[in-house]
């Protein structure tokens, strides 16, 4: 067993799931957001647009698509900073960067969770 | 004539690595990569590499042959050529990944220390029968594809994600081995193993992409293995 105390679920199988089930739900709600905009071609107005984000619905699966893109990307990230930002690799100061890398990341997709939050139920 | 472009490396004299062009007569055989080894060693005895069976069992002879991995001994020449990197010439490398001692020899160590972790041997806590611990020849069937590995390491030095993590990631070699324990109807150790792996780079540093599948030279399917510890891990814990 491995310890790690930076990743998202504190278990393999935790992240590996939370992955997939994100990657899922992303997947659908480009999938809706896609078929609207076929479907209203290129007549959609600013008004037709907010109105349907409006939606209690969409409001949620917004929500959702937000929370799916922020754990994603931070299992990704984290992945990518255990694969390549390590001592292994870069010697003493792969730590340093890892851990500075993480922090990064967590401060960019904490705003963009809030931010997203906000701009969806204000 | 054989052109060959050989990996040299003695730390004793060498300051770094270098490639070894050299020309070898065939008489027009397709050879296997070992014996062109064998008859370059002839002239050449400072040349190092492993072998031992010259036959695809011992897995001594693990190398990158023409940008692929796989075991010299089994590997004909027309075949290697077949990969397309080097052109019409024979391309040897130690297996990538870990540190070379000398020429084509590379210390294993990081690969047997994850094939220890997942304790590759029975085990089984009830009381030992008279004779022996018997099995179907159903639940026997569930090893086929698992119990064939050589540790060659052809597998795991082939998967970036062992090339990054080899220390971390047991890699597809010995997550083979952690199935094959885990499959076997007399193992009463499923809890414990499945412990051992259910944290973020043991297992799950595997991407899925096949590399190991690609170069194994027993034909066996690490991917396929580590999908059923997945599951294994995945029903265990939802």
């Amino acid at each position: 067993m491995v310890s790690s105390v930076t990743n998202l679920g504190r278990s393999g199988l935790s992240d590996w799931l939370v992955q997939r089930v994100s990657g899922v739900v992303l997947l659908a709600y480009m999938l809706v957001v896609g078929f609207y905009l076929l479907c209203s071609g290129s007549e959609l107005t600013y008004a037709q647009w907010s109105g349907y984000f409006d939606s209690t619905f969409m409001r949620v699966f917004s929500t959702a698509a937000v929370l799916s893109i922020v754990a994603h990307a931070w299992i990704g990230l984290w992945s990518v900073s255990t694969d390549y930002l390590t001592e292994r690799m870069m010697g003493g100061r792969g730590t340093v960067l890892r851990l500075a890398f993480q922090a990064a990341s967590a401060v960019v997709l904490f705003t963009y969770l809030v931010w997203g939050i906000q701009i969806l139920w204000s | 004539m054989l052109k060959v472009s050989l990996y040299r490396y003695n730390p004793e004299t060498d300051q770094e690595p270098y490639m070894q062009e050299v020309e070898l007569d065939t008489a027009g055989k397709d050879l296997m990569v070992l014996d062109v080894l064998e008859l370059l060693k002839g002239s050449d005895p400072s040349l190092a590499y492993r072998r031992s069976c010259r036959e695809g069992v011992c897995g001594s002879d693990g190398m990158n042959i023409n940008g692929k991995n796989g075991l010299a001994c089994i590997t004909p020449i027309s075949e290697a050529l077949k990969n397309g990197k080097g052109g019409n010439k024979l391309v040897l490398r130690p297996l990538p990944g870990l540190p070379v001692i000398r020429d084509l020899v590379i210390d294993m160590s990081l690969f047997y220390k994850q094939y220890e972790k997942i304790k590759p041997f029975l085990l089984n806590d009830t009381p030992a029968p008279a004779i022996e611990r018997l099995q179907s020849p159903e639940e026997r069937e569930k090893l086929d594809g698992l119990y064939e590995c050589i540790l060659c390491a052809c597998c795991s030095t082939a998967c970036p994600s062992f090339w990054w993590n080899p220390d971390r990631f047991i890699g597809p070699s010995g997550l083979l081995q952690a199935y094959r324990f885990l499959a076997d109807s007399r193992d009463t150790a499923t809890e414990e193993r499945l412990s051992d792996l259910d944290d973020p780079f043991s297992v799950f540093r595997c991407h899925g992409i096949q590399n190991c599948v690609n170069v194994c030279p027993k034909g066996l399917n690490p991917t396929k293995a580590i999908g059923h510890i997945r599951n294994m891990l995945l029903s265990r814990a939802t």
